[in-house]
């Protein structure tokens, strides 16, 4: 129900390019090591201006590393990090956030007993008057949550109430709702379908369109390879902390970008010692020549 | 902080057009009471006003407006250190070392002064100092360690308390300070921490002023100020307060240093009142203080509450404690009343919450 041509409606702003075709946020050869545990190695990534960039990769594969990385929770501990084309290093998210990279968690860091607009405005509070008596300007923080959660389709009747109330795909909504306001450039979404019904994931599909319509450049976390495929220009598939497969795509088709999510490469790999096994079914799987699209190059491989 | 006005708007695209307000139909608003109901220190309200019937009933002396004035004045002295350890609770974290260390802040004051014969301005600056520093401690070895407020308060309250009394003594030779009724700005100092006035015939005692006072401005900084806002997110969800940008470290460090703050002030008043400090003073009122916060609606595990509930949880302690004694019943049974009283409330605020928030 969603493909790459809906959800265009309320997204007059066209942003200006960046000058040429630079990258809002590069890593080039990037890795990060907890202790002697290395969970990230070896990644390049690129996010531009209205495209949506997708990082697929199964459960520990370091999609979760990658973003921290980005959104200024960790910092690398190999490659370069350069944001509109200078190398970068943050020590706290908000250095993230004053550069325009803004991140929607998986739990989508809100606090669910307080109210939609104080979620809305946390940490980036409106407010009036002088400083000792500098209050938070309530009226004004209710009008433009509203406005900006209209804008983005979403109609709440009432904002007071607590955010923990509204379904999972409304607080997504709301997450990335926040994050277009706040003037991010760069929108990081960690799984946002991962815990949604199918209709409610479509939703979300549709915000990321929007999102990309209006500019920004969408890194797109997941490991759902089909929500994957409907918004996506760039594909990445992690596996275990390094780059399986980096391609455009004009590149990689559905099926393709499926395999390589389910490990095809190394179940293909195996395909011949498991067809001597009686009982395995190995027909459906693609033979090694299939998966031909461009495997990044993995110097020292996986562990 | 510097992070005021980055909110500017990145799209600039005109609101929806429709003037008519679409609503989605599928959040019926709830009635009045249930939202009233909701409200964390409406339970509480009714409480205050239930025990306060029952004393006017069960024991006469109550009616009268003496005792009232000297009900309140039990009241603040637990309201004015409720009130900080209510915002801290509803940051998320609680101070076991609150009750020693409104006497440790008092000894300070005491023994500066007289020992070096100082005047008490000195000693009262030098409380504040102090106070606030263990304030800072505490929060800041909370933040720094990642271990729960429960050890690192805990292991403060038996310095304070073991540092109160061996201090106290090996200074002034005894488990008390000496009077310092007649040093250099002792009244003035008085004046402000322990003074009373009168109201219609009453003496009313200034702490009562200050208790309001000082509860109108914590609820003005809870519901109306970012810094409110922040100490709401760092209680709820500290991971997404820091991601989304709230100092959540400067959080939870100022509001132990408010509590430090509340520990000086009810330290000041007791010096100031009595003239003297017993050294061994101040265990378990910080529980008192506690109980007080959490009969006012403040959730335990941090993120909901109210500047007012706490108000009206040291009321009804106040009242318990001065209404047993008009009664002429035995005093012993207090803490027991304040352990039903408790019990009781906290089921009441259960059921009160899952009734009014029900979806």
């Amino acid at each position: 129900m969603t493909d790459k041509t809906t959800g265009t409606e309320g997204a007059v702003r066209t942003d200006t390019p960046a000058d040429g075709d630079r990258p809002l946020v590069e890593l080039r050869a990037a890795g990060k090591s907890y202790g002697n545990i290395r969970a990230l190695h070896g990644v390049d990534l690129t996010v531009h201006p209205g495209k949506v960039t997708c990082v697929l990769g199964d459960n520990g594969a370091g999609k979760s590393t990658l973003i921290k990385i980005i959104s200024g929770l960790h910092q690398h501990t190999e490659g370069e990090f350069l944001v509109d084309g200078e190398p970068v290093r943050f020590s706290t998210p908000r250095e993230a956030l004053d550069k325009g990279i803004a991140t929607v968690y998986q739990d989508l860091a809100v606090v669910p007993l307080m109210p939609v607009w104080r979620n809305f405005f946390l940490g980036s509070e409106m407010t009036k008057g002088p400083w000792p008596l500098r209050r938070l300007d309530i009226e004004r923080m209710k009008k433009t949550a509203d406005e900006e959660l209209r804008n983005m389709g979403i109609v709440l009747d009432d904002l007071e109430q607590p955010i923990g109330t509204l379904s999972g795909g409304q607080r997504q909504c709301v997450a990335i709702a926040r994050a277009v306001y706040f003037g991010a450039r760069v929108l990081i979404l960690d799984e946002p379908t991962a815990a949604l019904g199918v209709k409610q994931s479509g939703v979300v599909l549709k915000y990321i369109a929007m999102a990309r319509d209006r500019g920004l450049g969408v890194i797109f976390i997941t490991h759902n390879p089909h929500h994957a495929y409907m918004v996506g220009d760039q594909f990445n598939v992690l596996r275990l902390g390094t780059l399986e497969l980096s391609a455009d795509r004009s590149q990689v088709g559905l099926e393709e970008l499926t395999n390589h999510m389910a490990g095809g490469a190394e179940l293909a790999a195996l395909k011949h010692e498991l067809a001597q096994v009686r009982g395995v079914d190995t027909e459906g799987l693609p033979e090694s020549g299939d998966l031909r699209a461009p495997t990044a190059a993995t110097p020292e491989g996986k562990s | 902080m510097s992070m005021a006005q980055q909110a500017e708007p990145a799209a600039t695209t005109p609101p929806a057009p429709g003037p008519e307000k679409q609503k989605d139909g599928r959040t019926a608003r709830r009635p009045l009471a249930l939202r009233l109901l909701a409200r964390p220190e409406v339970g509480v309200f009714l409480g205050a006003v239930a025990v306060l019937v029952f004393f006017l009933f069960a024991a006469p002396p109550v009616r009268d407006g003496s005792s009232m004035a000297n009900i309140l004045y039990q009241s603040s002295t637990i309201g004015i250190m409720a009130l900080p350890v209510a915002l801290l609770m509803i940051g998320g974290e609680f101070d076991l070392s609150a009750g020693v260390a409104v006497v440790t802040s008092a000894l300070t004051a005491s023994m500066l002064s007289y020992q070096l014969t100082l005047n008490v301005w000195m000693g009262v600056i030098v409380a504040l100092v102090v106070s606030l520093a263990v304030g800072f401690f505490n929060g800041w070895m909370l933040v720094k360690t990642g271990l729960p407020s429960f050890l690192v308060t805990l292991g403060t309250f038996l310095i304070l308390q073991g540092v109160n009394l061996a201090v106290t003594k090996l200074v002034t030779g005894n488990v008390a300070t000496d009077s310092i009724a007649d040093m250099d700005g002792f009244d003035q100092a008085k004046a402000l921490f322990a003074s009373s006035f009168e109201v219609g015939g009453v003496q009313v005692k200034i702490t009562v002023i200050w208790w309001l006072v000082f509860a109108a401005l914590a609820t003005w900084v809870l519901l109306r100020t970012k810094y409110g806002n922040w100490i709401f997110a760092v209680g709820g969800n500290k991971e997404s307060a820091r991601a989304v940008g709230v100092p959540v470290t400067f959080t939870k460090i100022s509001l132990f240093m408010l509590v430090g703050l509340g520990a000086w002030f009810v330290g000041m008043h007791n010096l100031f009142s009595f003239n003297t400090v017993q050294s061994g003073e101040g265990v378990g009122q910080e529980l008192i203080y506690i109980a007080a916060a959490v009969i006012g609606g403040c959730l335990l595990t941090g993120g909901y509450g109210s500047a007012i509930g706490p108000v009206f949880g040291a009321f009804m302690f106040g009242m318990v404690q001065q209404g047993i004694v008009y009664a002429g019943w035995n005093p012993d049974w207090f803490k027991a009343f304040l352990g039903v009283m408790l019990l009781g409330a906290v089921l009441i605020n259960l059921w009160v919450q899952r009734t009014a928030t029900r979806r």
